[in-house]
């Protein structure tokens, strides 16, 4: 399936960064109306995979990250965050909840919520070429009160 | 982000303000610790009224922040989760620790009925 429409924004792996990847990606999704509990749904899915590739893919150098938006006819919006980092060894391990190699102040977290916050989560990494994670999630047709 | 500090003799209330993502999970908990360690409060309450936005980071800070307390015998007690937070909160299965107020979880669930 093609998509209708489709953004691409790449920015450095700073912190400060990750609220302007959740605003982005909710600007361009806004196309679909999406109701509020959807959308924060997104931000926080966003948030997660973005945080992820600043701590873990670029742990003691800043590298790039790039967001890719696209939006489809039926409603669904696909959330590609891809990084050139250091990969990760283990996905499946990465993925077990509350694992994490992040410090005590991770929670470990990051791929549950993402999970639990978007319809499709796929997760792609190769150590030492990066990490590319897939979110999908179709917004809800509205039904609109008739004039 | 911003943080309301605020002291009650030996209980700190962190009030948050804003969106708790992991780039504002550091200053603000640099800014706990330092309060709770200088001022030696035995109790500490997170208030989330003013939160308009948290990820996963702020499960890492709870959980941070209980494990801080409880190292010097204090505790620590959660006010004004959102219904997501709880969710997050239920992945983490965080559920069980005594830092919930209760009379709030339970308004939160009669509501819901």
């Amino acid at each position: 399936m093609k998509p209708v429409n489709e953004t691409k924004i790449s920015f450095v792996s700073r912190s400060a960064n990750e609220g302007f990847a959740r605003a982005a990606v909710a600007a361009f999704a806004a196309q679909l109306d999406p109701a509020v509990d959807e959308l924060v749904d997104l931000r926080t899915a966003v948030s997660e995979a973005v945080t992820n590739a600043i701590v873990h893919a670029y742990p003691d150098k800043l590298g790039v990250i790039t967001l890719t938006v696209q939006l489809f006819e039926n409603g669904c919006i696909r959330v590609q965050v891809r990084d050139r980092g250091c990969g990760i060894p283990d996905v499946d391990k990465a993925m077990e909840p509350l694992f994490t190699t992040g410090g005590e102040d991770r929670s470990g977290l990051g791929f549950s919520v993402m999970e639990s916050f978007t319809d499709r989560l796929r997760v792609r990494s190769k150590i030492g070429k990066g990490t590319t994670v897939t979110m999908e999630k179709t917004i809800a047709p509205r039904v609109r009160a008739r004039a | 982000m911003q943080l309301e500090l605020t002291k009650h003799d030996d209980r700190l209330v962190a009030r948050l303000i804003g969106e708790l993502d992991h780039h504002a999970a550091a200053e603000v908990r640099e800014r706990i610790d330092n309060a709770v360690l200088q001022q030696r409060c035995r109790r500490l309450t997170l208030d989330f009224s003013g939160l308009t936005f948290m990820d996963s980071s702020g499960i890492g800070l709870i959980m941070g922040r209980y494990r801080l307390m409880h190292s010097c015998g204090g505790t620590l007690q959660i006010e004004n989760a959102s219904q997501r937070l709880e969710t997050v909160i239920r992945l983490a299965g965080l559920e069980k620790l005594p830092i919930w107020d209760e009379t709030e979880r339970k308004k939160t669930h009669e509501t819901c009925q």
